[in-house]
């Protein structure tokens, strides 16, 4: 069968522009801001297989942590930032870096080694550890932008960066529903989708974004080659 | 025990005396094999006297012999069942003053109840296999099952082959452990293959010539009739509206009318189009499996009343239950499969000497021909005979953490066990310990994870749940019957109605209309887990009810059937002129399908290359040949566009046209080969089929101690836990169960390899300058599957037109041919 096509779906790379600054939405789930090679990845979740299986919600497969780092390794790859910007729920709870097996470990420490590594706190890891490599921040700010784990709406919207809500969008194709993760923004914020293996997703139709987008909202939806941008209206709640 | 009246009891022989009856002679053969400690498989049909017959023995020994404690289970596949045949068995026992208790226990019985069951259990218990697992997962389950002396297993054809008979084989191989001998009495519809179901019943899972075989007869031949309609007979489509008329005749004309359906979809046009017909009032109702359980109650307790002068129903309704008065039985669409079609028939007249009655109402041409062949196979007494399948490593799975909450499990001790159950006879193994060591610690290749192991062990290496939350988690889960997340349909600040698939609700704009439970509903919201609605006013159309539910794909054996009456040309007299006449009219524009080979044509059709394969191989194999086939398109550069897989035939379409070379290479049997394996591994198929596998295994939870999760968290979820073993793990027990299941299931990939094995150099293609017609129906399919919403109505008639006067290109061409 021939794949869905969405029309909109850019040939060269997609572009968010925020507060004047020029992103890359990346279709792996990361971001990237090309102009100070830096790339930007949200809710990594690490071991939250083994938590859920420790909590007794059966015993999940652990290969989680494996499968998350390997897709940001190969981001990187593609990438080759100097500066990567966690923003937080790097870890899924305060034990999970002690659980981390060591071959997971490994493959951590030598993705921190690679480039200059801010771990953002969030609140599942409130406190990150910096055991791995890499220095901590509670927020970033840097050339007009704010990276936080959760967005503000108390705050100046201008150029927040941040994650928490594992936006998903939900499209309509030809009485076909896709639901997918996305980046959403509208112009002054930026929130970005959950990049761990184990991480579900929130509509972005969800009252939850209506206090951080108040007016409308772009979003774009993660393919498997490219990212498709869609005007909030489109999308179904 | 010899076969006279002596050898009853006194107070069961008056009772039968007192009625002027004399036991069946199956019934004294059951008595006989009780006598002897046999075990018995009774195959008779619906009306036949089968439960009685099965607890006779119970009866005449408790009456002999009165005692306390548990004497006979009685394990039924629905609730409803075990209600019916408690009340059914109430009386009698109170006649013969017998001190026999009774008791019925399922998911409804209170805590209380149950518990004071463990404690005391009455004589006979009847209830379900998911209670029954419950119940021996306790750790007390010696002390009660320890003195049972029968199990009595009913409706055994429609458990054996199913994940529920899977889990019910494991519970008697325990059961036998806990009273050694317990006799097994299984009774069943006439089944093609009465040794499975005997090895099925057998301690040792073998068919090892302990268990009598009692043939209750096959009673009388039921009255089929299939209707030959006066209106225009469709091309396509599955409602049988066009018929609808003539079917209100018919239900006018009897006392009581069963209308059976095979989706839910048709159950709701269906009913609504009767209503429309209905001038007379006529009390008609709806059933089916989706409606709020009150009312579907509601309708029970009506149509026992006699109060109903039909009811619209799906398979919810064709199990057991005896509603006694009813005289016809309709049957709308194709019956896909002989034995459902006699189960359903012998709704009518649940009496053993009366013959049933039934209406055969096809929907479509190729159903009319679906029709004559299931007419034929009850005629000559033949029946669907598709082999028992072997145990779901899932089941296996949940039963063993289930053991290991009752007590300590040795896995040597616990293996030898279930090799008993006739689904696990042949079980490697390797395979068990997979399963052993998922139910342990998940069994993943990370050997890390095994410090969250959920099963202690001793120095005897002896493994027991000891966490409470763990076994609670077992218990709450436990079973396997895995729905499809749903979504509750509720009227604005009203009732709840029933529930809908989610995947349906998914595709409802707010202020779309549909039907549901006879109603035309407004769709408002989605809140939560609940669909909120409103009653639609007005009279704008509905939005045809897109939720399939208990689609069946078409029996092998009525598939063969098909196939030959299309070879038999005599066979075509019997058939209504418009369907005569449509075979004809094929067999001079191209060639009629037969037993043998497969026909393949192509033609062009608006600058697009159709391909229609005439397989006969039910919708789940067409579907997965069909996604096989466009890959290898894809690659032999054909471009092809799309597919759609009927009951009978598959067809695709690409923008260059296949070759005869290219067909031959298209349906070689390598096709299963990896080209199978990736498309299963990403398909959505397998998807949902790991859900349901880990539902069953217990990787996820239907419901966990304190919260529900929703089926929507489920689905997100098992999908990631997917793509991430597959990764990662993609030699786990649980991807192998999956595939095992997909394989026989959903994507039906055996059915598919025996048919390309039978057609290898067999295969005629014919290449044809427009459309034939017998490839109209699957061209209609197209349209009706891909367009929706209300204007497509009106597109899909057009496009029928066209593609009917197309193909049929009148009599001229038929007089200017010669026609053999």
């Amino acid at each position: 069968m021939p794949p869905v096509h969405a029309q909109d779906a850019p040939a060269s790379p997609a572009v968010i522009r925020l507060n004047g600054v020029e992103l890359h939405p990346d279709p792996a789930g990361v971001l990237v801001w090309p102009a100070r090679r830096t790339l930007v990845v949200a809710d990594l979740h690490l071991e939250k297989g083994s938590a859920c299986t420790r909590r007794g919600a059966g015993t999940l497969p652990p290969h989680d942590s494996t499968a998350t780092l390997e897709s940001l390794a190969a981001a990187l790859d593609r990438h080759r930032p100097e500066t990567v910007i966690c923003l937080g729920d790097s870890f899924h709870d305060p034990d999970a870096a002690e659980r981390l097996d060591d071959a997971d470990a490994e493959r951590l420490r030598s993705l921190t080694a690679r480039a200059h590594w801010v771990w953002i706190a969030g609140n599942h890891d409130p406190d990150p550890t910096p055991a791995f490599g890499g220095t901590v921040r509670r927020e970033l700010h840097e050339g007009g932008l704010v990276f936080r784990h959760i967005a503000r709406p108390d705050a100046h919207p201008a150029g927040e960066v941040s994650g928490h809500y594992h936006p998903k969008a939900k499209v309509r194709l030809r009485g076909r529903t896709v639901r997918r993760p996305c980046f959403v923004h509208d112009g002054r914020r930026l929130v970005l989708p959950a990049f761990g293996a184990y991480t579900g997703g929130l509509n972005v139709h969800a009252p939850a974004f209506r206090e951080v987008f108040t007016g409308g909202f772009h979003a774009h939806v993660l393919g498997p080659a490219t990212v498709y941008a869609f005007p909030g209206t489109r999308l179904s709640p | 025990m010899s076969a006279d009246a002596a050898s009853l009891p006194d107070p069961l022989a008056c009772w039968f005396a007192r009625r002027g009856w004399q036991p069946h002679p199956h019934q004294w053969a059951m008595l006989e094999t009780a006598a002897q400690g046999r075990s018995a498989l009774l195959t008779a049909p619906t009306g036949g006297g089968k439960t009685l017959a099965g607890f006779l023995p119970t009866l005449a020994e408790l009456i002999a012999q009165p005692r306390e404690g548990l004497h006979t289970l009685y394990i039924a596949p629905l609730k409803a069942l075990t209600q019916d045949i408690h009340r059914n068995l109430t009386d009698p026992v109170a006649e013969m003053d017998a001190p026999v208790a009774l008791e019925t226990r399922t998911g409804d019985t209170p805590q209380h109840k149950r518990q004071r069951q463990r404690r005391q259990p009455p004589n006979i218990l009847l209830t379900t296999p998911e209670s029954l697992a419950l119940m021996l997962s306790y750790p007390d389950a010696g002390e009660v099952f320890g003195g049972l002396r029968t199990v009595v297993i009913d409706e055994l054809h429609a458990l054996a082959g199913t994940k529920r008979g899977d889990l019910l084989a494991l519970d008697l191989a325990r059961l036998d452990r806990l009273a050694p001998g317990v006799r097994r009495v299984g009774l069943s519809a006439t089944v093609a293959r009465p040794d499975e179901l005997m090895a099925w019943l057998s301690a040792t899972g073998t068919d090892d010539g302990r268990v009598a075989r009692i043939d209750g007869g096959n009673g009388p031949e039921p009255g089929l009739e299939i209707l030959s309609t006066r209106e225009y007979l469709p091309w396509a489509g599955h409602m049988a509206v066009h018929a609808l008329g003539e079917v209100y005749e018919r239900i006018k004309a009897a006392d009581t009318a069963l209308v059976f359906v095979n989706t839910r979809a048709q159950a709701e046009i269906v009913f609504q189009e009767l209503w429309r017909l209905n001038e007379d009032a006529l009390p008609i109702a709806l059933h089916h499996g989706s409606l709020a359980i009150e009312q579907r109650r509601k309708v029970e307790a009506a149509m026992a009343r006699g109060a109903l002068r039909g009811v619209v129903a799906t398979s919810s309704l064709d199990l057991g239950i005896d509603w006694g008065a009813i005289d016809l039985v309709v049957q709308i669409g194709a019956p896909k499969g002989v034995s459902r079609l006699l189960q359903r028939v012998g709704r009518a007249n649940h009496r053993l000497d009366a013959p049933s009655r039934a209406l055969l109402v096809p929907a479509n041409r190729f159903e009319v021909l679906e029709c004559h062949a299931a007419v034929h196979a009850v005629r000559q007494g033949t029946l669907d005979g598709e082999p028992l399948k072997p145990g779901g490593l899932d089941v296996l799975c949940q039963h063993i953490l289930g053991m290991a909450c009752a007590g300590p499990v040795e896995p040597d001790e616990l293996y030898h066990e279930v090799r008993h159950a006739q689904p696990y006879r042949g079980l490697a193994r390797d395979d068990f310990d997979d399963c052993f060591a998922f139910a342990d610690h998940g069994g993943y290749a990370l050997k890390g994870y095994r410090r969250y192991r959920r099963l202690q062990h001793d120095e005897q290496d002896r493994y027991r749940v000891t966490s409470i939350p763990d076994a609670q988690r077992y218990r709450m889960n436990v079973g396997t019957i895995v729905e499809a997340p749903t979504l509750a349909v509720q009227l604005r600040k009203g009732r709840t109605l029933g529930e809908v698939e989610e995947f349906f609700a998914q595709h409802l704009t707010p202020g779309d209309t549909f039907v549901f439970g006879g109603e035309m509903l407004r769709f408002e919201r989605i809140v939560g887990l609940t669909a909120e609605v409103t009653r639609a006013k007005g009279a704008d159309a509905p939005k045809v009810p897109a939720y399939i539910g208990g689609k069946l794909p078409l029996s092998t054996h009525l598939a063969e059937r098909v196939r030959g009456i299309l070879e038999d040309r005599l066979a075509w007299r019997e058939l209504p002129e418009p369907v005569a006449q449509w075979l004809g009219i094929q067999g001079w524009r191209s060639a009629v399908p037969g037993r043998e080979g497969l026909l393949v044509e192509t033609f062009p059709r608006n600058e697009v290359h159709y391909l229609v394969a005439y397989c006969f191989e039910g919708r789940n194999a067409h579907q997965t040949l069909g996604m096989l086939l466009t890959r290898r398109m894809e690659r032999m550069g054909l471009q092809p566009l799309g597919f759609v897989g009927t009951d009978y035939v598959l067809g695709v379409w690409s923008v260059k046209p296949p070759g005869t070379a290219e067909i031959e290479t298209l349906f070689e049997r390598d096709i299963l080969g990896d080209d199978l394996e990736e498309w299963m591994a990403e398909s959505s198929m397998l998807r949902r089929t790991f859900r349901n596998v880990g539902l069953v295994a217990g990787l996820i939870d239907r419901q966990v101690p304190g919260r529900e999760k929703s089926g929507k968290q489920v689905t997100v979820s098992s999908e990631l836990i997917y793509d991430t073993l597959r990764k990662h793990d993609p030699g786990h027990v649980l991807l192998r169960a999956t595939r095992q299941e997909a394989a026989a299931g959903l994507t039906d990939v055996a059915r598919l390899d025996q048919m390309l094995a039978r057609v290898q150099a067999k295969i005629r293609v014919h290449h044809l300058e427009r459309i034939s017609p017998l490839a109209v129906p699957v061209l209609l399919e197209i349209g009706r599957e891909q367009v929706h919403g209300e204007a497509e109505e009106a597109l899909l008639a057009e496009s029928a037109d066209d593609l009917i006067a197309e193909a049929a290109a009148p009599e001229l061409d038929q007089a200017s041919l010669p026609l053999d």
